[in-house]
């Protein structure tokens, strides 16, 4: 038995400094919140395990709605990134996801700077090996060199550490990603509080030396010319861009795959944890997807000081050597070496349908979660919980109300009311497709979303914010300015010509010209006279998409409208489900098991019928009733 | 829920003179005026004014309507109601539009329940009408399949994994730009979008002749073989309103037709035969034909007036006691050699008549004796039948329409996302017919369709 000693008193802590940890102890601490953050090992801060890349399609997203609310993650990946796409830049706006490969060191050692001179946040390396919980209420945590912290609230955000095991072919190991070591003590010590943890599964391809590559038999993938950024805080930011490489797996390479399927973790029965659907391992598209003659591979650098490349599509749990013989199969491969061998692992997490929408463990008061723990796969995904968790910890300690972002608002209010309504059976995965007012949350206006309410609960800064509402100024402006000006046919017509569509006979308003589907802000620079210099592209930007689509805006505006008053139907906290008779036995039992908080996320909970609700809203005024008698 | 604008058939369906279908919620005016034609320029509260019901520049009825302005209304919301004139149709066809226009069927009691969540009415009858929506509850969740027949819920299903097929290819390419996935051209969409608007164009064409939403009276016509069971039916078709088609058959499968009788829709099944039999074909065939006497609202049961009562007749005959049924004796050209004193007295609470299909005599009687036995209050007509069809004849109206809007933004070459909202509209709404959600369906569309993946 190791000594304990008190080793101090915080008013949150923060378990794991990875991407969702690092995000709830810079919000908690921003908001005045003594700040004590715990990893195993502070050279793993920020770490990216697998991808070097930030966003993505639903991700992007996510990292915008992460800095609109003053988080680091946006910050971050512009410090350090160094290539840059926004993809589906060619369909609408709703849908165009920015992403960046990333210097994976420079986003870890950036991160822990910014970790470091932040005040109210202490970083210190520590494995925690027990939660301390007395009736029901975390009261701190103690660590494996037996320091004692005690503290008002605690956010659990473990990853990919908690009882983790890797499988490269038929090796097996206790260790946590990346050769780091996993924590298995924190796991005996949960389930003796009765968490109801399960196994969840993911993995990573191998990394092999930029030497060993030939260039001539691959394709040559560059970023943007003119790059976004991902923090509205940005404006520009030189950038020095690295070339990502593009080839194909062949029948050669899916032969040697097939024959040694016996060497695959995958298929010899020891990996029992549930991988995504997503991102299946090599092995598994060829046996799922038969007729598919290659598979292409995106090779993409893990930093600039570094040969380490990341093989993506690549991702397996086949041993060693027979990893090294079909990669040597693929054009531009043929004589690579490999650094670190591609692995599988499989680790501990919770049913999020424990958790309430704070993010806010059910059963154990104080004691929040955030991340791959809770369910989810992703940088971006655990970064969105993190600084919603570190966010109502913070609330909670300071006595606020809580902050609960809604489908309506945020993918990131989506990614949580998924997760703790409807619960997920594998590792779960942002996708813009998962949003029902995609026209409303896009990447473009997630300030516009965000800002102000992050403002209002002390996070986000002044100064964000006084840019913000700028930005907000000029395009009030410049609407006003569009709905006002009229450009004269003479001036319009040669435009139109040009752009083979019908010209005019009077003149016509600006705005009217922009709700055609052929015509933007570019086609007009010559002939917009009254246009300010200065006009920003961000301001036309959002100007534009208002007035174009704004037939398919009003739509959904209508369909939020609804929403929003079931929302706001708010259900009792201590409402006795088993005691409303005329609800189904399913749906009580599903009620009692999720414990909603408003009508409208009761609708959402699957078993409860629209017959369910109407009883349980005829009850909930019933009960109003009672009590005012 | 109760942010939405409900309407339902206010009176009992096909009884009386008029019939009243009711709206409450915030976009009752709003429908009203999108489908009321008037000299009035405004309706004010609780005034009835006369007008005409239009759709699709038609007139459906001569109606009385009325706007009532919350909050002094029963449910404290907008009300509106229109006087229809009596009879299914008319009633139906107004109930449908109202729902095109955006409203939802109400569900049992659901009038009461907003008038109590509205603050008007006492807890004391709230109970009532807890009662009332659990009743309902307890049924399950799959009412609004039951309802469905097999053939028509099959097509629906159908057209809409077509539509999620054809938006999971949109969706792959949104959610995965990178991978080596062949986009969807607008071409494409426009393509598969087309086949299922015309797939949803017939169904409703259909739909409103009554003809393949399967409601209305169950009627199944028994009764020996030869004794003209097919005959009848014959007869009766080339009468009513609508010819439909046939149920694809299997060996020995029901003969199901549709028609509208004095304004009562009818489903007619002619039966195999319900006698005992060894042959394993044919046995299906009775199984079938049982199962279809059973759940008969009406039985026609037929006799040979040319041969003597069999066991076979006998046995049908205190099967056939207990039940709403009309009697035909048939062959009455022949040579009458069957007890008819007999029959009048086993069945004397019910209609005897006599026909000669040979000679087409007596088929007046037997659509007379129809509409006597169903005005004749000897039941019901199921009411949740009927106007759940017309909740669906307005779902499948909605899919379409949300189609129509689709192929129009491909032809305009609107961003996919946009194109994807309407298709999206129309799953959404023929899922309320068949009672799935959209998205799970999606994901796993995408999942097991790509390869995709780092």
């Amino acid at each position: 038995m190791v000594r304990t000693y008190d080793a101090g008193q915080f008013d949150c802590i923060v378990v794991g400094a990875g991407h969702a940890g690092v995000e709830a102890a810079l919000a908690s601490a921003r908001m005045g919140v003594k700040t004590l953050v715990l990893s195993i090992n502070l050279d793993s801060i920020a770490m990216m395990p697998c991808n070097p890349s930030i966003g993505g399609t639903g991700k992007g997203h996510l990292v915008k709605e992460i800095d609109a609310l003053g988080g680091e993650m946006g910050l971050n990946i512009d410090r350090s990134f160094v290539q840059s796409k926004m993809l589906n830049s060619s369909k609408g706006p709703a849908v165009h996801s920015l992403r960046a490969q990333a210097d994976k060191n420079k986003y870890h050692t950036e991160m822990k700077r910014v970790l470091e001179n932040t005040d109210n946040l202490y970083v210190k390396q520590g494995e925690v090996k027990e939660l301390l919980i007395e009736d029901h209420v975390v009261k701190g945590v103690v660590t494996q060199t037996g320091a004692r912290y005690l503290s008002k609230v605690v956010i659990l955000a473990t990853g990919t550490y908690l009882g983790s095991k890797i499988f490269i072919g038929d090796a097996i190991l206790s260790s946590g990603p990346n050769g780091l070591s996993g924590s298995y003590d924190l796991v005996n010590n949960m389930q003796s509080h009765q968490f109801n943890l399960r196994r969840f599964k993911t993995g990573t391809p191998a990394r092999i030396d930029a030497r060993t590559l030939d260039y001539d038999e691959m394709e040559i993938q560059w970023g943007d010319k003119n790059y976004e950024l991902f923090s509205f805080m940005n404006d520009h930011i030189e950038l020095d861009e690295l070339p990502c490489w593009l080839t194909y797996t062949n029948k050669n390479t899916h032969e040697v795959i097939l024959s040694n399927l016996d060497k695959s973790g995958l298929f010899t029965g020891t990996i029992e944890g549930t991988g995504p659907r997503y991102c299946p391992s090599i092995e598994t598209k060829l046996i799922r997807f038969t007729d598919k003659e290659r598979h292409q591979l995106f090779i993409e650098p893990e930093g600039r000081d570094t040969h380490e490349m990341y093989v993506q599509g690549m991702s397996t749990s086949m041993s060693e050597d027979v990893q090294l013989a079909f990669m040597r199969t693929i054009p531009g491969l043929k004589r690579c070496e490999i650094m670190r061998p591609a692995y599988a692992i499989e680790y501990d997490c919770i049913d999020p349908l424990d958790l309430t929408l704070t993010l806010e463990v059910k059963s154990v008061q104080n004691l929040f979660s955030a991340g791959q723990f809770n369910g989810t796969s992703g940088y971006e995904e655990a970064a969105a919980q993190g600084i919603i968790a570190g966010i109502n910890a913070a609330l909670k300690v300071k006595e606020e109300p809580p902050f609960i972002l809604d489908r309506s608002e945020a993918y990131i209010g989506v990614l949580i009311d998924d997760l703790v309504t409807k619960g997920t059976d594998e590792p779960y995965r942002m996708m813009t497709s998962r949003s029902e007012y995609r026209l409303l949350l896009r990447q473009d206006n997630a300030d516009k979303r965000l800002t102000e309410k992050s403002y209002q609960i002390g996070l986000a800064t002044e100064e964000r914010y006084n840019r913000f509402k700028e930005k907000m100024q000029s395009i009030d402006v410049e609407m006003t300015r569009i709905s006002t000006t009229t450009l004269k046919a003479d001036h319009v017509n040669p435009i139109l010509e040009l752009l083979q569509i019908p010209t005019i006979v009077h003149g016509i308003k600006i705005i009217d010209l922009l709700k055609r589907p052929e015509i933007h802000y570019s086609h007009l620079t010559e002939i917009d006279a009254s246009r300010p210099l200065d006009l920003a592209i961000d301001v036309m930007k959002q100007v534009e998409v208002s007035v174009k689509y704004e037939g398919y805006i009003k739509k959904q505006l209508a369909q939020v409208e609804k929403f929003k008053a079931l929302e706001e139907k708010l259900i009792p906290e201590g409402i006795v489900y088993s005691s409303v008779d005329n609800l189904r036995l399913e749906a009580r039992q599903k009620l009692d098991e999720i414990r909603p908080s408003s009508i409208g996320q009761a609708s959402r909970i699957s078993g409860v019928s629209p017959a369910d609700i109407s009883v349980l809203l005829v009850y909930i005024e019933q009960l109003k009733r009672k009590n005012n008698d | 829920m109760i942010t939405d604008t409900i309407v339902a058939i206010s009176t009992p369906i096909g009884e009386g003179a008029i019939g009243i279908v009711r709206m409450s919620g915030p976009e009752s005016f709003e429908i009203l005026d999108a489908i009321l034609k008037t000299n009035q320029s405004k309706l004010n509260h609780r005034e009835l004014v006369y007008g005409h019901i239009i759709k699709d520049e038609k007139i459906i009825d001569e109606v009385m309507a009325v706007k009532m302005y919350a909050p002094k209304t029963y449910t404290k919301e907008n009300m509106v109601e229109i006087n229809c004139h009596g009879g299914i149709l008319s009633v139906k066809e107004v109930l449908a539009l109202c729902i095109i226009k955006g409203a939802r069927l109400a569900e049992k009691g659901e009038f009461t329940q907003r008038a109590f969540l509205n603050g008007r009415i006492d807890l004391a009858q709230a109970e009532s009408i807890m009662d009332l929506i659990s009743a309902k509850t307890k049924t399950g969740f799959s009412v609004a399949m039951n309802q469905l027949d097999g053939v028509l819920s099959r097509k629906i299903k159908s057209i809409r994994n077509q539509l999620i097929a054809t938006m999971a290819q949109i969706e792959v390419g949104i959610d995965y730009p990178e991978e080596d996935i062949e986009e969807i051209t607008y071409q494409q969409i426009i393509d598969e979008l087309i086949v299922v608007k015309d797939t949803l164009n017939q169904m409703l064409a259909n739909a409103e002749n009554g003809k393949i939403i399967r409601e209305g009276l169950k009627t199944a016509i028994i009764g020996k073989p030869n004794v003209g069971k097919s005959s009848l039916m014959n007869a009766l078709l080339k009468d009513s309103r609508a010819i439909v088609t046939e149920i694809a058959g299997t060996t020995r499968d029901l003969i199901e037709e549709f028609m509208n009788i004095g304004g009562i829709p009818i489903k007619l099944i002619d039966t195999a035969g319900i006698r005992e039999t060894a042959d394993i074909v044919e046995k299906i065939g009775v199984e079938r034909s049982k199962a279809a006497f059973n759940e008969a609202d009406l039985i026609i049961f037929m006799l040979n007036a040319s041969e003597a009562l069999t066991d076979e007749d006998l046995m049908l005959m205190s099967l056939v006691k207990d039940r709403h049924a009309l009697v035909i004796i048939n062959k009455t050209d022949l040579e009458i050699v069957i007890d008819e004193a007999y029959i009048n007295s086993h069945f004397e609470d019910k209609i005897v008549i006599r026909t000669s299909l040979e000679l087409e005599q007596g088929i007046e009687d037997v659509e007379k004796s129809i509409q006597e036995i169903v005005f004749g209050k000897q039941f019901e007509i199921n009411n949740d039948e009927i106007v759940s069809n017309s909740r669906h004849i307005a779902l499948l109206n909605l899919a379409y329409k949300n189609i129509v809007d689709a192929i129009h933004a491909s032809n305009d070459r609107m961003p996919y996302d946009f194109i994807e909202v309407d298709i999206k509209d129309s799953i959404t709404h023929l899922g309320h017919i068949t009672g799935e959600a959209v998205e799970k369906d999606l994901l796993n569309s995408i999942f097991s369709n790509f390869c995709l993946g780092k």
